[in-house]
């Protein structure tokens, strides 16, 4: 088990007004994200908790490359990770953005 | 949530514990109790280096079905087989225990169960077996109490183990095709008894024994739908209001309707068998029929019946 905590800063604040939001599913080769609205506006972080260890570089570069792309102000991201890939991380990450700006 | 079809439309089988949730209920009407961002957690898992989940893979609280409010509970069949843990299992005590204290006080007047588990975790296995001797008690107290608490089967994980149980103590229980329900899962059967005797590789022998359309033809299960959101959502809509109470007179009917069984099927070896003796024409090929197929089905006298 292996913890990892990227903060960042994004070019936006996720608009909408929804607190939370969860997607995925903690299991094999996959991963839920629990979203939260906590953040200052153009703060963003990401906690993961992995069932693998030893990929930290690689999370990290996948993460700050969400923060790159999705802009994601204001959201703090939990995971809990059953060693999914990192294209299906980024998928995920991105679920929760549209999830945050689009449910109520 | 993130599907493209309405929630409502999807499919059972693959829809998730909150997907289910969301297409069963009245549209928005779902509010979740100790939801995921309350992190009740496993405090097991991590010591057999296991990631958690954050709502410990049960969703519940309480909703709308057809205007009238209800609580539920799914299982999140992903999440380590939906098994019950610890927590998992005290969130859903607590549901059934409120459900019992607000039956006499204008509270909702039933539960949903959506059961998708292969038992009780080997990882926090004397805390899960505690849970479910308490979920079962708490059923009880329920439907004493009047509650109407019913069982929906249909997800990747069935109901086994301890949630084999838990769904025979319900007052009413809905299957689809993809449903199994028992105690001793299959590869435990062959573990203990060997191959010879439960070849649990054999999926066909695993349905003919614990799948949707042998329950439902044996009175072990009281609507077979097919495999929609939709499906489910009209079978609980109404069975809710026609649930039997748990009286003496209930157990005395069950207890009449299982020794009857065991009278008609007791030496058959496999459920073709039991078609035939039940008078089914073409017992063979149950799994080859569609879902109309099998609903159009003259349904054997025992399949219908007042007890549970």
């Amino acid at each position: 088990m292996e913890k990892i905590e990227v903060r960042g800063t994004a070019k936006r604040r996720v608009p909408g007004t929804s607190l939370r939001a969860i997607t995925g599913v903690s299991a094999s080769g996959n991963l839920e994200v629990l979203v939260e609205r906590v953040m200052p506006d153009r703060e963003c972080m990401v906690e993961v908790t992995t069932a693998v260890a030893g990929f930290g570089d690689i999370w990290r570069a996948v993460i700050e490359e969400f923060f790159e792309r999705g802009a994601p102000g204001g959201l703090r991201f939990s995971i809990n990770d059953g060693g999914a890939r990192p294209d299906t991380v980024t998928l995920r990450l991105m679920q929760g953005v549209r999830l945050m700006e689009t449910t109520k | 949530m993130t599907g493209l079809l309405p929630a409502h439309e999807q499919d059972w089988y693959e829809a998730s514990a909150r997907e289910r949730i969301a297409g069963l209920l009245d549209p928005g009407s779902f509010v979740e109790v100790l939801g995921p961002e309350q992190r009740a957690m496993s405090p097991h898992l991590a010591q057999f280096d296991l990631t958690g989940a954050f709502d410990d893979g049960l969703v519940v609280g309480r909703g709308l079905l057809d205007g009238k409010a209800v609580l539920i509970a799914a299982q999140e069949g992903r999440f380590l087989g939906g098994a019950f843990g610890e927590v998992h299992g005290a969130k859903l005590v607590g549901l059934l225990r409120a459900a019992r204290d607000g039956a006499k006080e204008g509270g909702p007047q039933s539960v949903l169960l959506l059961l998708d588990t292969g038992g009780v975790r080997l990882q926090e296995a004397n805390v899960g077996e505690l849970a479910i001797s308490e979920i079962i008690r708490a059923i009880v107290e329920a439907r004493i109490a009047g509650i109407a608490v019913i069982a929906l089967v249909g997800g990747r994980s069935g109901a086994f183990g301890g949630g084999g149980i838990v769904t025979a103590c319900c007052s009413r229980i809905v299957v689809s095709e993809h449903a199994r329900i028992s105690v001793s899962g299959p590869e435990v059967i062959e573990t203990n008894k060997g191959v010879e005797e439960f070849d649990s590789k054999d999926r066909a022998l695993v349905w003919r024994v614990t799948g949707g359309r042998t329950r439902r033809l044996t009175g072990g299960a009281d609507r077979y739908v097919k495999g929609r959101v939709q499906d489910f959502r009209d079978a609980a809509i109404a069975l809710v209001e026609k649930a039997p109470p748990l009286t003496i007179a209930t157990l005395q009917a069950e207890q009449r309707r299982l020794a009857e069984r065991l009278r008609l099927y007791g030496d058959a070896k496999d459920a073709p068998e039991i078609w035939e003796k039940a008078g089914l024409s073409d017992p063979t090929h149950m799994a080859d029929l569609t879902d109309d197929q099998f609903l159009a089905l003259p349904m054997p006298k025992e399949a219908d019946h007042d007890a549970r």
